[in-house]
């Protein structure tokens, strides 16, 4: 492999770990702060891809489509932790193996669901810039990856931020650590939960507009996509904002060399992000930034 | 007693069946539904007593079912040996995920047990000697007497596996492994202190678990005359095996197999009757449905309305 064809797999990488960064926040703030094994996760990134599509037909960016989107989805993700609360978390460990079988049957129902109302051929959108790429000398980036690789960092800033500096994120934060002891401060942990698992929910819908800008989407597509989020989200270390940043990159280049690489190629790149979790569960399970 | 007479007349009704029936559609359609019957079973020995949710399910059945089909290519392999090195391979399977991801918390055994069967896929979609990503076509041998058909003898060979796999559930079940997976099911810290052994246990239930699917799925290639990767690596076998029991109920041995009888049939009727997605559809509900409202499974409905009079 050459130095140059490796000096663009990396930059490509780079780009790649930015946009698995931001598609894993949702994730890291609903399984790594609240711990809840939200295996449905991506098929609501779909979800939100096929509504951005939706939103596209009537005219709007699919970037702006995505954030118009965050209402909606928020609201999805408080009433979908208020049924699992009721049904299954309140009930103890007991109910923990349910609780899993039902994001399990949820990630098929919206599958199915998206399979039946849309078929099962790919979408994508248009835009003024998918399609068409900047040169610099001798590397061609597609201007979509830029793009989405600015609207990721602007997302995990703006979480970053608001987990740190606000009276609420600090809240879901403190959730995150000691629930009783939050409990005896007269605050109500189930709606901090509640409002941090609308934020992530709301979050995926932003996510599922960069998996369409990326490249064209099916219904199908949540299950490689567990496989990249959870990665990134037990690499870095359940819920920590940073290390969510860095195994995404960590994702990103290493995919993205084995994309380019002669001997191993596209056949082994699904399996690159399910291998790199599996280490890390058998060597490192509290990630690179465990707590 | 009553167990073994049950099975002794399972058995007898099945081996009639193949030697008068002559339909063949049958004994495909009833070697489908056996199948989910032997790998729900399974999938309970860790997912219902132990509570380790496994999704990868077609990991191990996948592995079988390539073993079996490269022994046969490279050495002719008799099916009887092929089957017995499928499950030993699923079980190191089981052995080896067991020890690497058991200690965590059930939710990262759950996901390990995703990126296992993805890993599989791959592997054997970059295995040219089996295959690849096309496929590979194999040549079934006569069938052993006395059998005349070959489906038939699948059949039947099903029907025991699936039978020997039931009984081997239900022993665990009774045994003090049972007692301990239980225990640690409700309380790994609680049972830990108390003496039990917890990751022994969880450990040798993943590794019986994975042996058994992996035999389930040993027969396979020579069912289909054809092995390849994305349908032997399909989500359907997770589904099954993991809905089954929840339907029917997991704390019982009898669950799984009730489960996977009402949705195997139920299945074949959607599909033919309906289309292929709304089966998928079906199963998502159903699942849904039964983890909220009746956690317990049709057996603890069952046990309610009749303990109710």
């Amino acid at each position: 492999m050459s130095g140059e064809l490796l000096f663009e797999a990396v930059l490509f990488g780079v780009l790649l770990g930015g946009f698995y960064a931001a598609v894993s926040m949702g994730l890291s703030v609903s399984f790594g702060l609240l711990d809840v094994p939200h295996v449905a996760h991506p098929a609501m990134m779909v979800l939100g891809a096929y509504c951005t599509w939706l939103l596209v037909g009537f005219g709007l960016d699919p970037i702006v489509a995505g954030v118009v989107l965050m209402p909606a989805f928020f609201l999805l993700g408080v009433a979908l932790y208020r049924f699992y609360y009721e049904a299954f978390e309140r009930r103890g460990s007991e109910a923990a193996v349910r609780g899993i079988a039902f994001f399990f049957g949820l990630a098929l129902i919206i599958e199915v669901g998206l399979m039946l109302g849309f078929g099962v051929d790919q979408r994508m959108v248009e835009a003024a810039y998918i399609g068409r790429s900047l040169s610099f000398g001798e590397i061609r980036l597609p201007m979509r990856t830029l793009v989405v690789f600015g609207a990721a960092l602007v997302l995990t800033a703006g979480l970053t931020l608001y987990m740190s500096k606000t009276f609420t994120g600090r809240a879901i934060k403190a959730v995150a650590q000691d629930e009783p002891a939050l409990r005896l401060m007269g605050a109500n942990p189930v709606r901090i939960k509640q409002w941090a698992f609308g934020i992530a929910t709301a979050v995926a819908a932003v996510a599922g507009a960069m998996l369409i800008i990326i490249g064209p989407v099916e219904p199908g597509m949540d299950r490689v996509y567990i496989g990249r989020t959870f990665a990134v989200v037990v690499l870095a270390g359940l819920g920590s904002m940073t290390g969510t940043v860095a195994a995404g990159l960590l994702l990103g280049v290493t995919e993205s060399i084995v994309l380019i690489h002669p001997d191993l190629g596209a056949s082994w790149a699904p399996a690159v992000s399910f291998l790199l979790l599996l280490i890390v569960l058998g060597a490192r399970p509290q990630g690179l930034f465990g707590r | 007693m009553k167990f073994w007479i049950g099975v002794a007349v399972a058995f007898g009704a099945a081996a009639a069946t193949a030697a008068f029936v002559d339909f063949d559609y049958f004994f495909f359609a009833a070697y489908t539904v056996l199948m989910f019957v032997m790998l729900a079973t399974a999938w309970n020995i860790l997912g219902g007593y132990a509570g380790y949710v496994n999704f990868g399910t077609p990991a191990f059945f996948g592995l079988g079912a390539y073993t079996a089909a490269v022994l046969y290519k490279a050495f002719a392999l008799p099916l009887g040996l092929q089957i017995a090195a499928a499950a030993l391979m699923s079980g190191l399977l089981g052995l080896v995920a067991g020890l690497l991801t058991l200690r965590l918390r059930g939710i990262f055994f759950a996901i390990a047990t995703i990126a296992l069967t993805v890993i599989m896929e791959t592997l054997f979609i970059n295995w040219r000697y089996a295959g690849g990503a096309t496929g590979l076509q194999l040549l079934r041998p006569p069938p052993m007497a006395p059998f005349e058909s070959y489906i038939k003898m699948l059949f039947v060979l099903m029907v025991g596996m699936a039978l020997a796999s039931i009984a081997l559930a239900r022993y665990v079940e009774r045994s003090w492994l049972g007692r301990g997976l239980r225990a640690l099911r409700d309380s790994e810290e609680a049972a830990e202190s108390s003496g039990v052994p917890t990751l022994k246990l969880k450990v040798f239930a993943c590794t019986l678990s994975g042996a058994l699917m992996g035999a389930c799925g040993a027969p396979m290639p020579m069912y289909l005359s054809f092995i390849e990767p994305a349908s032997t690596f399909n989500l359907n076998y997770a589904v099954g095996a993991l809905a089954s029991p929840m339907i029917g109920g997991t704390a019982h041995w009898l669950g799984p197999v009730i489960g996977a009888l009402v949705l195997s049939s139920l299945q074949q009727l959607v599909t033919v009757t309906i289309s292929n997605e709304m089966n998928v559809l079906v199963v998502g509900v159903l699942l849904v449905f039964f983890v909220v409202v009746a956690p317990d499974g049709i057996l603890g409905l069952l046990k309610r309305i009749f303990s109710r009079k």
